[in-house]
C-alpha cells in the first residue's frame, strides 16, 4: 500500500445548510476529517494544512446531491468505513455518500470539472409566463431555443461585462412534466461555467422577460469530468466524478 | 420537515450578509424534544455572531443548562444591521438559533454583559424580541430577563432593563433559580412574587426591589431594599472547585469563521498580580487553578470532539499557573501528533516562554508582546504593574537572540498621577528595546536589517471594584493631548524609524467611563440614545458620540460627573451594595499606596488581605513561596 492515497468523497448538501458558503463548507470538512480521525496528509511547517481540494464551488442557496472533494491520506480502511466515520462526525444536512480510491493518474477534483447537472423549479408566484403554459408548449419552446446556432449572453462579473455564447455549454435542457421543473446539463469547467439562471434569463429574454429575484429552487444533481478522449482533438465523454475512482478495501 | 424550519425566508437569507449567522445547526449544537422540556432558556451575547460565539462563558453555561433535565438552552446574538432593518420592517420577532422559535415565548432570556459599549445592543435584542424594554412593563407571559458577566458588577446604568442580575460565576446558582421558577410556574406564575423570592437566592439582584436616593451634589445618599426580606448587599457567587464543575467537552463548532475559532482551555480563574487599573484582577479573586490532569484530558477530548486545528490557553496570566511547563510539554506533544497549532497568550517573556514559543510558532513571522502599561518605573509602581525595565530589556535581549525581530508593546495613557515625563518614558522604553536589538544582533545576522517595534496606547477608564475607582478620568482633550505627546516623543527618538505608534479614539473611552461608573439615572440616557437609532456602539464605525453627548445633556446630566470628577473616600458608589469579595477598605488602601508610588506584592508572595479569603479556598490557602517574582 502506497504512502499517499487519493480519495474522492461524494457528499450531499441539503436543507438549511444551503446557506453555508463554499469556504465555510471547506472549513467544515477540515474539522470533520479531524473528528472522523481520517489519516489525512498534511503539509509541513508551522501551520500544517490538509491536502484537500474541492470540485466546483456551490453557490449559497443551492442544494446538491453530488458534491466532491479529494483528500490525500496516508492510510485508509475501506469505503464503507470512511463513509460511516465521516457521517458520524457530520451534521444531518451534510451527508457523505461515497468514498472512492482514485487511480494515480486522476486529475484533482477542481481541475477536472467539466459539467454539472441541475434540477430547477420555480417558486410559487414567481413562475415566468412561458412556464405557465402547457407541457407541450414549454417543450417546444425549449427545443426551438436549443436549435439555435448561438445564444449570446452578457455575463456580468466584478471585473465588468463580457458577451459569451451559451449554446456550446448547454449539453442538455429538458422539461420534466411530473415535477414541473427543468433538467439541465451545463458546462461547469473553470472559465466556461454556466449557471442555470443564465440559461433561463437567455431563454426568457426571447420574450423580453427575465427572472424575478430568488425565483428558482436549484438542486445540483451531480458534477462530471471527461473521459480521456479516444482521438486527438475530440472531447471525451462526460463521466460522473463519482465514477473515476473505485470502492476499496485494504 | 421540522428540521428544515427557518425563522427567516429564503428571500431574506439570500439578501443578507452571512446568512449562516442565523440558521443554527452548528456541529455540537443541542436540540431537544419539546415534549421533554419545561424550561426554555435563551442565552444571548449582545453583539454580532462571530464575537458572541467566541465567548467561553456562554459555551460553559450552554453545556451546563443543556445537561439539566427538562431545560433547553439555545443561543441568540445581535442581528447585524442589514437583518436588523429587515426584522423591524417586517416585524419578525427575534428567534433562537436552535429551534428558530421566537425568544418572546421562552421562559428566560439570559444576557451576558462583557463591555459597557454593548448596552444599546441589549435594547436592540429586547426590542427585536418584542419584549418590553423596561422591566416594569413586562407581564407574566414575558421571559424573565436576567443579566450576568463583568459589567453586572455595576448593573445600575442598565437596572431598568433587567428583571434580575446574577452577580458572579454562573456555575453555582442556576439550578436553584430554575427549581424556584418551576415551583412558581406550577403554582400559577406571578412575576413579582417570583422575583421577590428569587432575591433570596445568593447572588441574585432584583433591581426593582431597591430604592435609590441622591444628595444635592448628585452622588448617592442611600441605596436601600424596599422590604426587610430583600438582602441589602449581594455577595458575588464563586465556583470554588474549578476542577470538578462544568466544562464543555463538546463545544459548538460554527460554520463561519469566528474571532476565537479554536479549542479554549481555561487553566485558571483570577490573577495574583493585583494591577490597580485592572477590574478582572479584582473581580475573579481568589485565584483558583484547574487540575493539571483534568486539563490534559479536556484538551484531548475537546480536540477530538470539535476537530479544531488550534488550541489556546485562557487565563488572565498564564505564566502564573503552577503546572504550566508540564501542561505545555504535554500539549505540544499532543498537538504535534494531531497537526494542531497552539497559541499561548498572556505569557511573560522569559527564557522559558521563549523556548516554548520557538517550538510552537515561526519565530521569523511572529511577534512578541509586552504589556508594561506605563512608560516609567514610577508610574508602573503607581499602577502596581510588577514589570521592570530590566525584565523587559532582558526579555527583549533573549528574544532577539532567539531570532525574533518584532515586538509589540501595550501602554495605557491617562492613569492616575501620569506626567509628561511618564509619557516620555514610553518613547524611551521603545527606543531602548530597539537599541537592545542593534546591540544583540550583529549586522550580518539582521534578517530584514531592522527591528519592528509597535507601541499601542489605549486610554485608561477607571472601573468599579478597582483601587482606581476613586480616580478622575481624563477628559477627551487630555487624552488627545497625551496621545500627541506620545507621538512627538517617539518621533524624537534615535531609533524612531523602528517604532510604529498606534492609538485609539478618545470619544468612546469617555462614554465607556460614563457607563462604567454610572448610576440609575443613565437608564434614561441609554434608552433615549437607543431610540434615536444608536446601537453597535462598540463598533467605532457606528458609534455616534454627539448623539450620546446631546442625550446626556437632555437628561440633565453631564459626562464629567461620571468621569473627571474627583471622588471623596467616603462617597457612596452606585455599586457599593455588591460585595465582590474584595473589601472597600482594601481598595482604599491600594488607592492610597498608589498615590505614594508603593507597590503591593502579588498573592503568591504575600497576602494583602483583600478579603477574598472568605471564600475559603484557592491561592489564599496555599503556601507562599519567596521565589515567585
Amino acid at each position: 500500500m502506497s504512502d499517499h492515497l487519493k480519495l474522492r468523497i461524494k457528499f450531499q448538501k441539503t436543507g438549511a445548510i444551503r446557506y453555508i458558503g463554499h469556504l465555510d463548507v471547506m472549513r467544515f470538512f477540515q474539522k470533520c476529517l479531524r473528528r472522523a480521525e481520517i489519516d489525512v496528509c498534511y503539509t509541513t511547517g508551522f501551520s500544517p494544512h490538509q491536502i484537500l481540494t474541492f470540485a466546483a464551488p456551490l453557490s449559497v442557496g443551492l442544494e446538491s446531491y453530488g458534491e466532491y472533494m479529494d483528500v490525500e491520506v496516508h492510510s485508509a480502511t475501506n469505503s464503507a468505513d470512511i463513509v460511516q466515520r465521516l457521517n458520524d462526525a457530520s451534521v444531518p444536512e451534510i451527508k457523505i455518500v461515497s468514498a472512492k480510491l482514485l487511480p494515480e493518474w486522476a486529475e484533482n477534483a477542481m481541475a477536472s470539472v467539466a459539467a454539472a447537472r441541475y434540477f430547477v423549479t420555480f417558486v410559487e408566484d414567481r413562475i415566468p409566463n412561458i412556464f405557465k403554459a402547457d407541457d407541450d408548449s414549454i417543450r417546444e419552446a425549449l427545443l426551438a431555443f436549443l436549435s439555435k446556432d448561438s445564444i449570446p449572453y452578457v455575463k456580468e462579473s466584478k471585473k465588468g461585462t463580457r458577451e459569451v455564447d451559451l449554446r456550446p455549454g448547454i449539453f442538455e435542457l429538458s422539461w420534466n412534466n411530473e415535477e414541473k421543473g427543468l433538467e439541465m446539463l451545463l458546462d461547469a469547467s473553470s472559465g466556461e461555467n454556466i449557471k442555470p439562471s443564465q440559461v433561463l434569463n437567455a431563454f426568457l429574454g426571447q420574450w423580453n422577460e427575465s427572472l424575478i429575484d430568488n425565483s428558482l429552487c436549484i438542486t445540483r444533481l451531480d458534477v462530471y469530468t471527461r473521459n480521456s478522449p479516444s482521438e486527438e482533438g475530440q472531447a471525451g465523454d462526460l463521466l460522473s466524478m463519482d465514477d473515476v475512482g473505485k470502492e476499496f478495501s485494504f | 420537515m421540522k428540521h428544515d424550519h427557518l425563522a427567516l425566508s429564503n428571500d431574506i437569507l439570500m439578501q443578507i450578509e452571512k446568512p449562516a449567522r442565523y440558521i443554527g445547526r452548528e456541529y455540537n449544537s443541542v436540540t431537544k424534544d419539546l415534549s421533554e422540556v419545561d424550561v426554555r432558556f435563551a442565552m444571548c451575547f449582545p453583539d454580532v455572531y462571530e464575537i458572541g460565539m467566541s465567548h467561553l462563558g456562554i459555551q460553559i453555561l450552554y453545556d451546563m443548562f443543556n445537561g439539566m433535565d427538562g431545560v433547553w438552552c439555545e443561543r441568540v446574538y445581535s442581528p447585524w444591521l442589514d437583518l436588523d432593518a429587515i426584522m423591524r420592517r417586517e416585524q419578525i420577532p427575534l428567534f433562537a438559533l436552535e429551534s428558530q422559535d421566537p425568544i418572546k415565548d421562552f421562559d428566560f432570556l439570559g444576557i451576558t454583559i462583557q463591555y459597557e459599549m454593548c448596552y444599546t445592543n441589549i435594547l436592540q435584542v429586547l426590542d427585536l424580541a418584542q419584549i418590553p424594554l423596561l422591566s416594569k412593563d413586562r407581564g407574566n407571559d414575558v421571559p424573565i430577563v436576567i443579566g450576568g458577566g463583568p459589567c453586572t458588577y455595576n448593573p445600575e446604568p442598565i437596572a431598568d432593563f433587567f428583571d434580575l442580575f446574577y452577580i458572579g460565576e454562573g456555575e453555582t446558582r442556576y439550578a436553584e433559580l430554575i427549581a424556584l421558577y418551576r415551583q412558581h410556574k406550577k403554582a400559577g406564575f406571578d412575576r413579582q412574587k417570583f422575583l421577590r423570592e428569587a432575591s433570596h437566592i445568593p447572588g441574585m439582584y432584583v433591581p426593582s426591589l431597591y430604592e435609590v436616593s441622591y444628595k444635592e451634589d448628585g452622588t448617592l445618599k442611600a441605596f436601600t431594599p424596599l422590604y426587610d426580606d430583600v438582602p441589602a448587599t449581594i455577595l458575588k457567587e464563586v465556583e470554588m472547585d474549578l476542577s470538578n464543575t462544568y466544562y464543555p467537552m463538546k463545544p459548538l463548532v460554527p460554520y463561519v469563521k469566528i474571532t476565537q475559532d479554536r479549542v479554549v482551555l481555561e487553566i485558571q480563574r483570577g490573577c495574583i498580580r493585583g494591577c490597580r487599573f485592572c477590574q478582572a484582577g479584582q473581580l475573579y479573586r481568589p485565584v483558583r487553578e484547574r487540575d493539571l490532569e483534568k486539563l490534559k484530558e479536556y484538551a484531548v477530548t475537546m480536540l477530538k470532539n470539535t476537530g479544531h486545528e488550534e488550541l489556546t490557553l485562557s487565563s488572565l496570566s498564564s505564566s502564573d499557573y503552577s503546572h504550566l511547563p508540564e501542561l505545555i510539554d504535554y500539549l505540544i506533544d499532543e498537538c504535534n501528533k494531531k497537526h494542531v497549532n497552539i497559541s499561548l497568550p498572556s505569557l511573560r517573556i522569559d527564557a522559558f516562554s521563549l523556548d516554548v514559543m520557538s517550538k510552537v510558532q515561526d519565530v521569523k513571522k511572529s511577534s512578541l508582546t509586552f504589556a508594561p502599561e506605563a512608560g516609567s518605573q514610577r508610574l508602573r509602581n503607581v499602577i502596581n504593574k510588577g514589570l521592570t525595565e530590566e525584565i523587559i530589556l532582558k526579555g527583549a535581549h533573549l528574544a532577539f537572540e532567539g531570532g525574533w525581530t518584532r515586538v509589540k508593546l501595550y501602554f495605557m495613557l491617562g492613569q492616575p498621577t501620569e506626567t509628561e515625563e511618564d509619557i516620555r518614558g514610553i518613547a524611551e522604553l521603545c527606543n531602548k528595546i530597539a537599541a537592545e536589538f542593534f546591540d544583540t544582533v550583529p549586522k550580518e545576522k539582521r534578517v530584514n536589517g531592522r527591528v519592528q517595534i509597535v507601541a499601542s496606547t489605549s486610554f485608561f477608564v477607571p472601573k468599579p471594584f478597582t483601587p482606581f475607582q476613586w480616580a478622575p478620568q481624563c477628559t477627551k482633550e487630555q487624552f488627545v493631548e497625551k496621545a500627541y505627546i506620545t507621538r512627538k516623543c517617539i518621533s524624537e527618538q534615535l531609533n524612531q524609524k523602528s517604532i510604529k505608534y498606534n492609538w485609539h479614539e478618545a470619544d468612546a473611552s469617555v462614554m465607556e467611563g460614563v457607563l462604567a461608573r454610572g448610576d440609575r439615572r443613565l437608564n434614561e440616557v441609554i434608552l433615549k440614545v437607543y431610540q434615536k437609532g444608536c446601537f453597535y456602539d462598540a463598533w467605532s464605525e457606528y458609534y455616534k458620540h454627539q448623539v450620546w453627548l446631546d442625550t446626556i445633556a437632555e437628561c440633565g446630566l453631564t459626562p464629567e460627573f461620571y468621569t473627571s470628577r474627583p471622588r471623596s473616600l467616603d462617597e457612596i458608589f452606585p455599586w457599593d451594595f455588591i460585595d465582590a469579595g474584595v473589601t472597600k477598605e482594601f481598595l482604599k488602601r491600594e488607592w492610597l499606596k498608589a498615590q505614594n508610588e508603593t507597590i503591593s506584592e502579588n498573592c503568591k508572595l504575600k497576602c494583602q488581605g483583600c478579603g477574598a479569603a472568605r471564600f475559603g479556598g484557592g491561592i489564599c490557602f496555599e503556601e507562599r513561596s519567596a521565589d515567585h517574582e
